[in-house]
């Protein structure tokens, strides 16, 4: 079945062809962060693909990750270009680098996920929000539906771990 | 991070190849016509500049986003039967990469001389990066709620997480980085073909307002339409062309970071494709960045040239905003970059200016300032004051270094037809 939905007034429809990604919202859908991990190598990967970049086998089986990790960089928009995100400026580009396979299989390498920095309910973060995080602040997905079955995965500031007094942000502010 | 590159360009072709001719129309918001009009003009006078009639023509290429019109109707158009074409789609990193394609296939005889074209209306018909009015209430489906789904569309948006982790690892600065604009608005500031000729400061740069941080709106390059071309043949035939040839010492073609289009998933994100890349331009060429004299890069963002100057090796990794703000790469400086302007200040053309800006380098016929000769040939003064010359002296060798995004990049050197450097 065809994933069909609204998430900030944007339709979403994710056809029956495309499998990865439908698999991907779904799991989203139940709350739930999933990556592939490849049956061949065992490595994770993100975003979906069909092959696994490692070993280029295409079986998978979906596992959940913890959903834990940090921010690796970021960006702050605040020239809106989508009509859906001008209410939102400034708003948050986060790159966020999973506590799972860090630094595998190579140094530097690792499971980095962008998305939007929101608060527990999935709303895109206020500007004092966007104004506390940076680079190395501890993060955690949160889900907010777009359909019957599927959601868009965002991140929140992970009140359970200790955060780094100062998280390195663009200066001058 | 590092990992073998295999070196596929064949080093027997260096120097073999030149480009013979550069065409281009004005650079302006509002051209007034297709990019039917604008391909054939820039195609037509790239024909003229090299001295060749459209009947000396029987290849051509060009690349696009579907925003222009194909070689076939530009070839018609001019009366060029053609032997060879194609039409590819690609942005940034794509005029060095064709010209390898371009050389490729007169060695293979399936035609002997190539033009290049790119034409866009960039500003009033197909903004880069789908921003405009069209496509920002399109639904969202698949891959595009990884990118439109969360505000990430526009090149800026798209780059500013390699931008900014920079800034984190190194420690580089706006105030560093500012200069690239600062610099190319310099030599824009002698340039009477570039869209914006005024020359900014620093502070200028800093206090426009922020697009997507770290990027100001001076960080980020203009939008205009325009066409362009370059002609490539065979050294021997270049020498019956008009102007002393620029030959083509070594060529890069959309080099990649591993994990293609996902680069931030591999390795440090401040690396670029340029890491890649260089170990393919500089042995290919047989010289190394020291020996460069002027150098092309691609400045759809004040960043992007300090990253791949940078990775291409003209300064230490990291170092690049030392270099950006050295005066190493002003007019004057040990070694100028984007005489022309560049993206940021002549026009934006996805590549092909800078390498046009740097042939005229190479030809040292690169002034539309200085007084003319009886002869008709500019007399260069050296002086780069606001209005003055921006030949660069004595410059026997070009690097151009394309752009497509930070997992991807193409890159050329050039050398003037006489350089004992060179070859």
């Amino acid at each position: 079945m065809a994933v069909e939905g609204e998430y900030l007034g944007m339709q979403v429809f994710i056809d029956d062809l495309d499998q990865e990604n439908q698999a991907f919202y779904k799991h989203c859908g139940k709350h739930e962060l999933r990556l592939q991990q490849c049956d061949e190598c065992q490595l994770k990967r993100f975003p979906p693909t069909t092959a696994c970049p490692f070993c280029a086998s295409v079986e998978v089986t979906w596992k959940k990750v913890s959903g834990k990790g940090t921010v690796y960089s970021y960006g702050e928009v605040h020239h809106a270009i989508q009509m859906a995100f001008r209410e939102h400026t400034p708003y948050m580009l986060l790159l966020v680098e999973l506590d799972e396979q860090r630094d595998v299989p190579n140094n530097y390498d690792g499971l980095r996920l962008q998305g939007n920095l929101a608060t527990i309910d999935g709303v895109l973060a206020s500007p004092d929000l966007v104004k506390s995080v940076g680079i190395g602040t501890r993060v955690k997905v949160a889900f907010k539906d777009i359909g019957d079955d599927a959601a868009m995965p965002l991140w929140v500031v992970d009140e359970d771990e200790d955060q780094p007094e100062t998280p390195w942000r663009y200066s001058p502010e | 991070m590092d990992r073998d590159v295999d070196s596929t360009t064949p080093k027997h072709l260096r120097g073999k190849y030149a480009i013979v001719g550069i065409g281009e129309t004005s650079y302006t918001r509002g051209s007034g016509c297709t990019t039917r009009a604008l391909g054939t003009r820039a195609v037509s006078a790239a024909i003229t500049d090299a001295g060749l009639t459209p009947a000396d023509v029987d290849g051509m290429m060009s690349y696009s986003f579907n925003d222009s019109t194909q070689s076939p109707t530009i070839a018609g158009d001019l009366g060029i039967r053609l032997n060879f074409h194609m039409d590819v789609y690609g942005g940034g990193s794509s005029i060095e990469a064709l010209v390898g394609i371009a050389m490729g296939v007169i060695e293979a005889g399936m035609c002997k001389t190539v033009v290049i074209y790119r034409a866009m209306n960039g500003f009033s018909q197909v903004r880069i990066g789908g921003t405009g009015g069209r496509g920002t209430r399109a639904g969202l489906s698949g891959d595009s709620l990884f990118t439109r789904g969360i505000g990430m569309m526009s090149a800026g948006q798209m780059f500013c997480h390699t931008f900014m982790r920079h800034m984190y690892d190194y420690g580089t600065t706006s105030e560093q980085v500012a200069h690239v604009k600062v610099i190319h608005s310099e030599h824009a500031s002698n340039n009477p073909k570039a869209f914006y000729q005024n020359r900014v400061s620093v502070e200028d740069v800093l206090r426009s307002r922020m697009i997507v941080k770290p990027l100001h709106l001076l960080d980020c390059c203009v939008e205009t339409d325009n066409g362009t071309a370059i002609v490539v043949t065979s050294i021997d035939r270049a020498k019956d062309c008009k102007h002393i040839p620029v030959v083509i010492q070594s060529v890069v073609g959309r080099c990649m970071k591993p994990r293609a289009d996902m680069h931030y998933q591999s390795g440090p994100i401040s690396t670029v494709a340029g890491h890649y890349a260089k170990d393919i331009l500089w042995p290919n060429a047989g010289v190394g960045p020291q020996d460069i004299d002027v150098t092309g890069s691609y400045d759809a963002f004040t960043f992007t040239t300090l990253l791949q100057l940078e990775d291409y090796g003209f300064c230490a990794k990291g170092e690049g905003g030392d270099y950006v703000s050295s005066g190493v790469m002003r007019l004057g400086g040990a070694r100028p970059n984007n005489t022309s302007g560049g993206h940021l200040c002549e026009g934006y053309t996805h590549g092909v200016n800078m390498v046009i800006e740097n042939t005229r380098q190479l030809r040292h016929d690169i002034d539309d300032s200085c007084p003319q000769g009886a002869d008709g040939k500019r007399r260069h003064t050296f002086d780069y004051a606001e209005g003055g010359c921006r030949q660069v002296k004595d410059a026997e060798l070009s690097a151009n270094m394309g752009w497509g995004h930070p997992g991807m990049g193409s890159a050329m050197v050039m050398a003037r037809g006489d350089s004992a450097r060179g070859v």
